[in-house]
């Protein structure tokens, strides 16, 4: 498992034909910036897209990102260049959309595999992540999370899902329940992160916040972002509470004092500390970071 | 000989110029005589002509020095009216000393020059077919760039001596008081024309609206006034300012309007009582959105807000987050409508804004400015008037002025398009670095290294990558290349005065 | 290698260029609009230059309207009208990336 502990609160979609959001991608703080090569393409210009990204990603300067590029499915004449190129690239993530199967993961693990042979770049080192975008991905959930070492992730895309489902989104998110808690269960279950779908309506600031409070609160990682302006109001629904802060603070110390102690016992006030316990103040303490409410050595920021 | 900007001034350009180089953004105190207008007397009863024509007629000669305003901006129709009487005249060797040139009057200042009737221009700016025609050479004398603070001082020390100024105003009554504020085409405060209105010898009011006598509130009043003439429309009131105020929604507008109110909110001057200047575009009108939610949070209000308003700012100040706005100009109908109603919005002149030639300016009093860059080098020397063609399309404005405040930042995007913003050195030099505080880019922030002050207060905001300027210039490189090096003629097509009427730089001709 | 079609790539958006090729006899005839051709004009030229110089076009005529593009975006969408151009599409020629 890549039981990676990096913070995906936000994916930012880019579409993969243009330059101008291209090239700005990096400066607005998404936590993972996703090329499509897909949806956002016409038929036309998939050619075009692959091979804009393509440089952007050789070339331009994403600082911390990750990287992930949804390329085109594998019923479509563009999906075994599309990975060639993307591997090519040094792409952190390769994400699979329309995903159905534990066998559609294998198919592309071993393409990605073999293109890391032909490039030269170290096998195993791109990682793969897979949409779940109908009934059947939703009922494969488990197997599909847990279908090579390589996986990191898996999304809910509900655009798709709901037209299968023979219905479409409402604003109170009923009709995503029963996915949303599969997806996530998958996910944690085997040890990877789990990525809320878009928000399409950019001027609903309101409904946007309302949702992503919620899949907050079940358990996501993060949210797929459609426009930079919705980074800030995600972080804002995921950064921690100061009660959380000073929690997740004593906990850390008393690891500290732990190990200063040699012991291999955590207590807070006489009372052991479980590693749930510990993992979580350490989730809450890299939130804090990042969103600046303490500095990078945990310590309160003077204002 | 090169100025203290390190700028190459010819020197039969500085032997004929009285001030000299730039030295120094310091004015200090001397001691200056000013100048006063001829006046003609009369009593009335009304001074109301019939015709463009007839006072054209009466009133210019050949050789004199003509002004206009611009705060119709691309709206302005008197300009055009008054300009093609004086070309169909036949008037020869006029120079041309509006407080503007906007876009609206190109074609007609090209056709004058020409045809020999401009032979001088002296303005804040000029952009387009002028621009372009000016930097290909068709004056023959310099153009004179000064800011609106530095033509206030020339008119009061006699330097720019205007023999007529015709100014529109959207009223006037029989005898020439008039307002900016009142009336279809009401652009707001005055400031700019009320100088040509002190120091003119003869003063034209042309208006589309006569009003019972008397008409006030009088900004300019029928002291100073010689004629005034009815015409059918003034201007056009879509084009004078922006009808409703668009926040920007770019999302690396937004980004970097985020950092510039980080910047100002941890910065010294961010307590109560502070004054600002943010100036119009839609990243000003972002920054004032974030300011006011700094300020909403740490209970901080302004005492003023300077310079070129629009409605943000007069929301602020109908919030009671602001307390006085002085206001040079309006940039849209909220501004404009907005100082009719309120005692707590002054109109204020050019001098009183920003002439550094003067017993103080409001310039002076200033915490916080926010200004834009075509161009910012390493030594933060900023350009705000050539293109990176090396062609004229810019204008000092206020720049010079309000960059005199006590923390001065400059709010630009890293690169535009593919063209770097941040450069080893400006085309032309503007403002002179040592009055820049800070540069915003949408990467991150830059402190000009003589203020360790604000190194210190800006190093611990969260969220707030600084950089060197040198590292900013050269991120830009890396993502645009390096241009090559513009071709100039050794003809100079403009001079670049700074706000004390020292020469800052000159404009070549462009080579093609 | 022969041009087989007119092939174009690439819009007018901003940030984008846009070029167009077309059979050719005289080498590779370059027709450049671009308002910062001044600074970069040789540039951008150059960046296509070496990719056509890559899938061996040696003669072409090559209409590039720029609109700020950055060398990245160029290099692309030359690969892209090269391949459109051969009518190789789905071939891509892995070495010239």
């Amino acid at each position: 498992m890549v039981a990676s502990e990096r913070l995906r609160r936000t994916m930012m979609f880019v579409p993969g034909n243009n330059p101008g959001l291209i090239k700005d991608a990096g400066i607005f703080g998404a936590d993972s910036i996703m090329f499509d090569l897909e949806d956002a393409v016409s038929l036309a210009e998939k050619d075009a897209a692959r091979y804009l990204v393509y440089e952007a990603l050789s070339r331009f300067d994403y600082g911390d990102a990750e990287l992930v590029v949804r390329i085109n499915g594998l019923d479509t004449p563009f999906y075994q260049n599309d990975i060639k190129a993307m591997v090519k690239a040094g792409i952190d993530v390769i994400r699979l959309p329309k995903t159905e199967s534990a066998e559609m993961v294998q198919e592309l693990e071993n393409l990605v595999a073999s293109a890391e042979q032909e490039f030269g770049r170290e096998v195993g080192s791109t990682h793969l992540m897979a949409a779940i975008e109908s009934a059947k991905g939703v009922v494969n959930a488990n197997e599909i999370a847990a279908a090579s070492d390589r996986m990191i992730g898996i999304a809910l895309s509900a655009e798709d899902y709901t037209t299968d489902m023979k219905t479409h989104r409402y604003p109170d998110g009923q009709e995503l329940l029963y996915a949303r808690n599969v997806i996530l269960h998958a996910a944690r279950a085997a040890g990877i992160a789990a990525f809320d779908t878009v928000f399409t309506n950019l001027d609903d600031e309101e409904g946007f916040i309302r949702e992503t409070k919620l899949i907050h609160q079940l358990g996501f990682d993060g949210k797929s972002v459609i426009n930079p302006r919705q980074i800030p109001l995600v972080n804002q629904v995921y950064q921690p509470s100061q009660k959380e802060i000073i929690n997740a603070q004593n906990v850390i110390m008393a690891i500290q004092a732990a190990q200063q102690k040699g012991s291999g016992v955590i207590a807070i006030n006489g009372q052991m500390v479980d590693r749930p316990v510990v993992l979580r103040a350490e989730r809450v303490m890299a939130l804090a970071k990042t969103n600046h409410l303490v500095d990078q050595e945990g310590n309160n920021i003077e204002e | 000989m090169k100025n203290k900007v390190q700028r190459e001034i010819p020197d039969e350009i500085l032997s004929q110029y009285h001030d000299g180089g730039f030295q120094s953004v310091d004015f200090g105190h001397p001691t200056i005589q000013r100048v006063a207008p001829k006046v003609l007397a009369q009593t009335g009863p009304s001074k109301v002509v019939d015709s463009i024509q007839q006072v054209v007629r009466d009133t210019v000669r050949d050789g004199m020095t003509i002004s206009f305003h611009h705060h119709f901006r691309e709206g302005d129709f008197v300009f055009n009216m008054v300009m093609r009487e004086i070309i169909d005249a036949g008037y020869q060797n006029l120079s041309l000393a509006p407080s503007s040139l906007t876009n609206v009057m190109n074609d007609i200042v090209v056709e004058a020059i020409e045809k020999g009737v401009v032979t001088n221009i002296t303005s804040s700016g000029m952009r387009g077919t002028l621009g372009d025609a000016i930097s290909h050479g068709a004056l023959k004398n310099p153009v004179i760039f000064r800011s609106h603070g530095n033509r206030a001082r020339a008119i009061e020390s006699g330097e720019i001596q205007i023999d007529v100024a015709f100014l529109g105003v959207p009223n006037a009554d029989e005898m020439g008081n008039a307002n900016g504020m009142d009336g279809e085409t009401a652009f707001g405060s005055l400031g700019y024309a009320l100088m040509d209105a002190r120091y003119a010898d003869k003063l034209v009011l042309i208006t589309d609206d006569l009003k019972p006598y008397p008409n006030i509130p009088a900004s300019i009043q029928q002291t100073e006034v010689d004629y005034v003439v009815k015409v059918d429309k003034v201007g056009d009131p879509d084009k004078i300012g922006s009808g409703a105020t668009r926040f920007t929604k770019d999302p690396k507008e937004m980004q970097i309007a985020k950092m510039v109110n980080e910047v100002i909110a941890h910065s010294p001057y961010f307590q109560d009582g502070f004054s600002f200047q943010t100036g119009s575009g839609g990243a000003a009108l972002a920054v004032t959105r974030f300011l006011r939610q700094s300020m909403i949070e740490k209970q901080i209000k302004a005492s003023f807000a300077l310079g070129g308003i629009t409605k943000p700012t007069v929301d602020l100040l109908k919030e009671g987050l602001v307390a006085k706005i002085m206001d040079v100009q309006d940039f849209d109908k909220g501004a404009a409508f907005s100082m009719r109603e309120s005692p707590n919005q002054q109109e204020i002149d050019a001098s009183w804004y920003a002439d550094p030639a003067n017993k103080g300016a409001m310039v002076d009093k200033l915490d916080v400015a926010i200004l834009s860059a075509l161009e910012i080098d390493i030594d933060f020397n900023v350009n705000v008037m050539s293109g990176s063609d090396g062609v004229i399309r810019g204008a000092i404005g206020g720049h010079q002025d309000a960059a005199t405040a006590k923390l001065t930042i400059i709010s630009a995007p890293l690169v535009r398009g593919r063209i770097a913003t941040v450069v080893p050195a400006v085309t032309t030099v503007i403002t002179p670095g040592d009055s820049i505080d800070v540069l915003v880019t949408e990467i991150g922030i830059a402190i000009n290294p003589k203020r360790q002050d604000l190194k210190e207060a800006l190093a611990k905001v969260p969220g707030l990558p600084i950089y060197s300027i040198e590292d900013l210039q050269k991120r830009a490189e890396n993502l645009v290349g390096r241009p090559k090096p513009l071709a100039f003629k050794d003809r100079v097509v403009a001079l670049a005065e700074y706000r004390d009427g020292t020469l800052i730089d000159v404009i070549k001709e462009v080579q093609d | 290698m022969e041009i087989k079609k007119t092939a174009l790539a690439g819009t007018l958006e901003s940030s984008d260029v846009q070029i167009m090729v077309s059979q050719g006899t005289n080498g590779l005839e370059f027709d450049l609009v671009s308002d910062v051709a001044k600074q970069f004009g040789e540039q951008i030229q150059a960046t296509i230059e070496d990719v056509f110089a890559a899938y061996d076009i040696h003669n072409a005529v090559i209409k590039v309207v720029d609109q700020g593009a950055l060398d990245p975006v160029i290099k692309s969408r030359a690969i892209t009208v090269c391949q459109r151009a051969l009518d190789q599409v789905d071939q891509p020629r892995w070495e010239v990336l």
